[in-house]
């Protein structure tokens, strides 16, 4: 490396060093020659400048979007811990508040804040959020728990990401706040509440992995239609390259004997050019089954949707969507092209729904089983998606494990986050004896699902 | 025009801003660093915002030529790197007195003077410096890829005739992808990163206006909000910047005074280009717009 002064411990490079490692305890993979890159870069450019400062780092560290949007998480996290570490350390208070906090008006805070997310200003925002904090603070409203704190004050600014009728004409919350505004001026909020916690504790609280809530992109593939394309198109192209790659590993699978024997006779029967038999791609025949009740909506919308765009890459798929009973809806999905009308097809003739409006599995799994049990066979794949959550009727996993038995590989997608799985009325449990379960609420995780569903038959994927 | 050799991030920004680039916040850092550091920049993002236009600026900014390399699928070495020019050597074998030997034969027809340089020979071996752009990279195999890796950290080829031609100057390189394919771990530790999206609505508005100066500020504002709303809406192909320049020049071209429900209707086949999103478009943003004067507000001629 060019500089060797890294044994102060206060120095740049050794600062930069122990950013790239928090980075790489984020998942981004960077390698030494990155690193040397990013110093290189960092030689050429003005370091008081903030953004040029950080877009250098990120030119050189960060090569993918994904990437991208956990080094602005891991940056901000890092350089704001840094800066109060050190301001900690030399005792530097920016002071509690204003003096005069009792006389803000609060009216003119809430329209100013809308005002601001409107045109987008980060300074106005920062301010403002303090601002909002001390007035706030001075009503005795604060629980201590920063998160609590910062849902309390977005609420009492009557800031949502909603149109909000009520308010009158010319105010910008009345068409609702953009969602991405929103969520910086939480951001900005949560900051600065832990600016003022620090100062109280005058030490700084245990660093906060990231989540994968706050790693997904906004507006994440669940609710946006037009990213799910995206993410089946980039799905589809890779199905189409994974045959390949199957067909390259087991290339010499099985002789063809007869092709052999046909070959031989130009040898005077003696099979010198063996022959073999072409490997087909993978086309399992695909049974999906898809709660279709309120408590999984987003999530059906999102599967059926990828599941029938993946319909080119399967030999046969019949589709099943359930509530309390269950109803086939494979043909409505081969006439509606479209398929927002075929969703709203789905919605209005299905009758999934008997009586409660909540999924029965029990029930459900009867009626599978009784309607294409002679249909399944060990090429068969099904696959269920639901949240497990019964409702407090039987989970009837004993049909079920029929089904698996019947069926040569299941699956079930959980939309719900692991850490959710088995608490209340969820028995994903009982049902994942007998099949693989996937969490999957990220577009990562289909993927990962997808690979596990054109991959071998019979392998079970790692977990 | 003189080469530039730029000395801070300001001078590349303006520099590109004058040959009729507007660059967004990292764009001119990063290619400012790339001049620096000798370092190929890869720049992605969706279709249509300005990735293949930045290489032209910046070729057309630093004064030095631009070497384009389209890539495919089934791209090969002989079409990126160099071919024999088999028969300009088979005329010379015939012309050759059929006396000479085989080794004389062979130093004579592997030599420089029958070889064709494709695109990326060409920008390794031109005595000027010269930007070097490899679009859509993620249409390549990773065969193809693999192969680019020597060029790009070293800027050097090998050929098994003649031996390595190193470069002599030092080239500025772009690659630009669609991100239809996951690029190799190894091709993206070689580059700086750029991604690139579309810009807001501020910057898109300024760069209408930069390439149709003569359109009037409300109709460019309304054009420009009405391209964001449609790219938010799920289409097969949502509207490019260049779309939008040409939305701006065509209803310059009509003489468009404002832009209402049926100058939108009649000319947004320019914006957008699949039948099923023409129908989305309309019930979703032509019905907003204010209905034109009956006998119409554009006047055709």
């Amino acid at each position: 490396m060019a500089r060797p002064r890294a044994a102060e411990p206060s120095s740049l490079d050794a600062r930069l060093i122990s950013f790239t490692e928090e980075l790489r305890g984020e998942g981004v993979a960077i390698g030494t020659s990155e690193l040397l890159d990013a110093f290189a870069a960092l030689a050429e450019v003005p370091w008081d400048v903030r953004a040029d400062f950080k877009e250098a780092l990120a030119a050189t560290l960060a090569k993918s979007p994904e990437d991208r949007r956990v080094f602005e998480l891991v940056f901000d996290r890092f350089f704001f811990r840094a800066a109060e570490a050190e301001a900690v350390v030399q005792g530097v208070q920016e002071g509690e508040g204003f003096d005069d906090a009792a006389s803000i008006d609060v009216d003119a805070l809430r329209e100013a804040i809308a005002q601001a997310m409107q045109d987008g200003s980060e300074g106005a925002m920062r301010d403002l959020a303090r601002l909002a904090i001390a007035a706030f603070g001075e009503r005795g409203e604060g629980s201590g728990v920063i998160g609590v704190d910062v849902q309390r004050i977005r609420r009492s600014l009557g800031l949502r990401a909603e149109p909000q009728p009520d308010y009158p004409e010319g105010d910008p919350r009345r068409e609702g706040v953009p969602r991405e505004q929103l969520r910086r001026f939480e951001q900005q909020l949560r900051r600065e509440l832990e600016r003022g916690q620090i100062e109280r504790t005058r030490q700084l609280p245990p660093a906060r992995p990231l989540s994968e809530l706050d790693r997904s992109l906004p507006g994440g593939p669940i609710q946006d239609l037009a990213a799910v394309h995206r993410v089946v198109a980039q799905l589809k192209r890779r199905l189409a390259t994974q045959g390949k790659e199957l067909r390259g590993r087991r290339r010499h699978a099985h002789v063809d004997v007869r092709r052999t024997m046909r070959a031989s006779l130009q040898t005077g029967g003696v099979p010198v050019e063996l022959r073999y038999r072409p490997l087909r791609p993978r086309r399992p025949e695909l049974f999906v089954l898809c709660d279709v009740s309120t408590s999984v909506t987003s999530a059906s919308v999102f599967f059926l949707s990828v599941l029938h765009a993946l319909h080119d890459s399967f030999r046969k798929l019949r589709s099943f969507v359930f509530i309390e009973r269950i109803s086939e809806v494979t043909d409505v999905f081969e006439r509606e092209r479209d398929f927002r009308r075929a969703s709203e097809a789905i919605s209005r003739d299905a009758g999934v729904a008997d009586i409660s409006g909540y999924t029965d599995y029990g029930r459900v799994w009867t009626e599978f089983l009784t309607e294409v049990e002679d249909d399944l066979h060990p090429r068969a794949t099904v696959i269920v998606l639901g949240d497990a959550r019964t409702n407090g009727r039987p989970p009837r996993d004993d049909v079920f494990a029929a089904i698996a038995a019947k069926a040569g590989r299941t699956f079930w997608l959980n939309p719900e986050p692991r850490l959710y799985w088995n608490y209340g009325d969820s028995v994903i449990a009982a049902y994942e004896r007998h099949c693989t379960a996937f969490e999957c609420w990220t577009a990562n995780q289909l993927e990962d699902f997808v690979k596990a569903l054109a991959g071998p038959h019979g392998a079970t994927p790692g977990r | 025009m003189p080469p530039v050799d730029p000395t801070s991030v300001e001078q590349v920004a303006d520099g590109l801003r004058s040959v009729g680039y507007l660059p967004g916040e990292s764009t001119a850092l990063v290619s400012y660093l790339a001049t620096k550091l000798g370092k190929p920049v890869l720049v992605e993002g969706p279709a249509g915002v300005g990735k293949t236009e930045l290489a032209k600026a910046l070729s057309r900014f630093l004064g030095r030529e631009l070497v384009r390399l389209q890539c495919y699928e089934g791209l090969d070495e002989a079409k990126a790197l160099y071919e024999w020019n088999y028969r300009k050597q088979l005329l010379r074998i015939q012309a050759e007195a059929s006396g000479t030997g085989w080794d004389a034969v062979q130093e004579d027809i592997f030599g420089e003077e029958f070889l064709l340089a494709r695109p990326l020979m060409t920008a390794i071996a031109s005595p000027e410096p010269v930007v070097l752009l490899i679009d859509e990279i993620d249409k390549t195999d990773q065969e193809f890829e693999a192969m680019l890796l020597e060029l790009l950290s070293d800027f050097q080829i090998s050929i098994p005739e003649l031996g390595r031609v190193e470069a002599r100057t030092q080239p500025v390189v772009l690659l630009t992808s669609n991100n239809s394919r996951e690029l190799t771990e190894a091709l993206k530790r070689r580059c700086l990163y750029l991604w690139l999206d579309y810009p807001d609505v501020e910057h898109e508005l300024q760069i209408v206006r930069l390439h149709t100066p003569e359109l009037s500020e409300t109709i460019a504002r309304k054009l420009v909000g009405i391209v964001q709303e449609v790219r938010e809406l799920d289409l097969k192909k949502p509207p490019s910047i260049a779309e939008s320049i040409d939305w701006a020049r065509a209803l310059l071209l009509l003489g468009a005074e404002d832009l209402d429900a049926r100058t939108f209707r009649e000319t947004m086949s320019v914006i957008v280009k699949h039948r099923t999103d023409l129908d989305t478009v309309a019930a979703r943003v032509g019905v907003r717009l204010s209905e034109g004067a009956p006998d119409g507000a554009a006047s055709r001629g």
